[in-house]
């Protein structure tokens, strides 16, 4: 905030930086031929619903408009504990021999701007792109909207995550995306779904 | 384009600048009149009193946290409390603050510290009890909105002419006990008028109580915007406002069971106190659940407005 800002006690709400998603199928193929992890397909929004009929009127236009189609993905609804709403973008599973996020992020995507067309925009918390290896480890790579950032999140069990992981995929991802140099931002998503 | 729904209170702003502009005059007006008035004494005094305002800002989360008797927490010991303060600092960009918990069970939370970088917020175990999970964010939400507009430091800066005009009444006492506030010049300026002291005690008490309402409305002010920019974040003021009922119903519970015992002096009260200004109204830092209400009544019209 400005001084000018500061003097008057007006913080303005935080607009959604929406461009990067589209880094993410290159960086995909990078986590899967370096750490074999390969994506599932499904990914998801969580952001905050507002009250009101504006934004029931918006999420359910959204939903009915990544629906439609022949090879379209499922997609749901759920809330969390903490009051945020998730849209779940459920897909077939993909190839793993040639797995194409492209398709993915473009919904992504479209749920991003139409929230933001309706003036939500600041109501945007992250995105998530879960991937599994074929041990069974799963880890989410999470992009923040308001940073413009992505980091991983590998949960092993309710409340606990498992760090080594975490930096390693940040690591190989390095040249890829551009990440969440600041731990502390690493936010944990416990039952995020996907994961 | 894109469309927003976070439309700024202009009112609310323009009443807030005129506030600080006010404060800041007086303090013009303190500084020209003791470069008038004083030699080097009342100039000690006035760097005294801008040191204490500066060192009660720059210590004001440990001070804060002490007297409340906190302990702060880590995400271990309040993963739930920790996470909720992580998803708003996120959707708002802000860097993570400490958290803080008294074991008190008056229900209450604030947030302090110099600057968004070493903040902390402080909630109750009162506060804890009583809320559920989406008022208690609400408060969050308002508790970080006063960290990000920085009123520690504001309130700390408009305080400053209120502090330097105690100070300068204190020593115009001790002047008129040991004789002499201006030291030898006492005897020059004391020709037939007032004794210099008393004129330093009376202007520096009117300096006070000017500063003192204004300081009040100031607060009021911003515990206004910090609603506004909180239920903004959260996206639901409703939330808020059913904490700020709950909280405010529980304070004021409290000195109603006493008041009850006045009750039959009030057959001898002309009228009850005039509802608009009331010196109530003038004094209190928190402005009244009503006009909170109103306000958080107009955002919630805001944001659920049917798109075009």
């Amino acid at each position: 905030m400005g001084f000018w800002d500061t003097l008057t006690g007006r913080s303005k709400p935080k607009q959604a930086n929406l461009d990067a998603l589209f880094q993410v199928p290159s960086a995909a193929l990078t986590l899967q031929s370096a750490l074999g992890f390969v994506p599932t397909g499904d990914g998801a929004v969580c952001y905050r619903a507002a009250a009101g009929a504006g934004f029931a009127d918006a999420q359910r236009d959204l939903v009915a408009l990544l629906g439609e189609g022949s090879d379209a993905p499922k997609v749901t609804t759920q809330s969390d504990s903490y009051g945020f709403t998730w849209l779940l973008v459920d897909n077939e599973p993909l190839d793993p021999q040639n797995p194409d996020l492209t398709g993915l992020c473009t919904d992504l995507h479209a749920v991003n701007t139409t929230l933001e067309q309706d003036g939500y925009g600041p109501g945007l918390l992250c995105s998530l792109i879960p991937f599994a290896d074929s041990a069974g480890r799963k880890v989410g790579l999470v992009y923040l909207y308001k940073q413009g950032t992505f980091y991983p999140f590998a949960p092993t069990g309710p409340n606990s995550r498992d760090n080594l992981l975490e930096i390693q995929v940040r690591d190989t991802l390095k040249g890829d995306l551009s990440l969440e140099p600041e731990l502390s931002r690493w936010m944990a998503l416990w039952g995020a779904p996907g994961l | 384009m894109a469309r927003t729904r976070f439309a700024g209170d202009l009112g609310l702003t323009t009443r807030m600048t005129a506030v600080i502009f006010l404060l800041g005059g007086l303090f013009v007006a303190l500084v020209v009149g003791l470069m008038y008035a004083f030699p080097a004494y009342a100039w000690l005094i006035g760097l005294a009193g801008i040191g204490i305002a500066w060192w009660q800002w720059y210590s004001s989360d440990t001070i804060a946290m002490k007297a409340m008797r906190a302990r702060e927490v880590n995400q271990q010991q309040a993963p739930e409390l920790y996470g909720m303060i992580q998803r708003l600092c996120t959707l708002a960009d802000m860097p993570m603050p400490r958290v803080g918990v008294a074991d008190t069970d008056l229900p209450n939370a604030f947030a302090t510290g110099r600057s968004p970088r070493r903040a902390v917020v402080v909630v109750t175990t009162g506060i804890l009890r009583r809320l559920d999970a989406e008022e208690l964010e609400g408060v969050l939400a308002h508790e970080l909105s006063h960290v990000a507009h920085r009123d520690v430091l504001v309130m700390t800066v408009a305080s400053t002419a209120g502090i330097i005009a105690g100070m300068l009444g204190r020593g115009a006492q001790y002047g008129a006990m040991f004789g002499g506030f201006g030291g030898g010049r006492r005897d020059d300026r004391n020709n037939g008028g007032l004794p210099i002291w008393l004129i330093v005690l009376v202007g520096s008490l009117i300096v006070y109580a000017i500063s003192f309402l204004l300081l009040r409305l100031l607060s009021r002010y911003r515990e206004l915007a910090a609603d506004r920019a909180g239920a903004q974040l959260t996206m639901k003021p409703r939330a808020l406002a059913s904490a700020l009922q709950k909280i405010t119903g529980e304070i004021n519970r409290i000195p109603q069971k006493d008041l009850r015992s006045a009750q039959p002096m009030n057959a001898f009260f002309f009228a009850p106190a005039i509802s608009g200004v009331s010196l109530k109204t003038l004094t209190s830092t928190h402005p009244s659940l009503e006009q909170r209400l109103a306000q958080l009544a107009r955002i919630e019209a805001e944001l659920g407005r049917p798109g075009s």
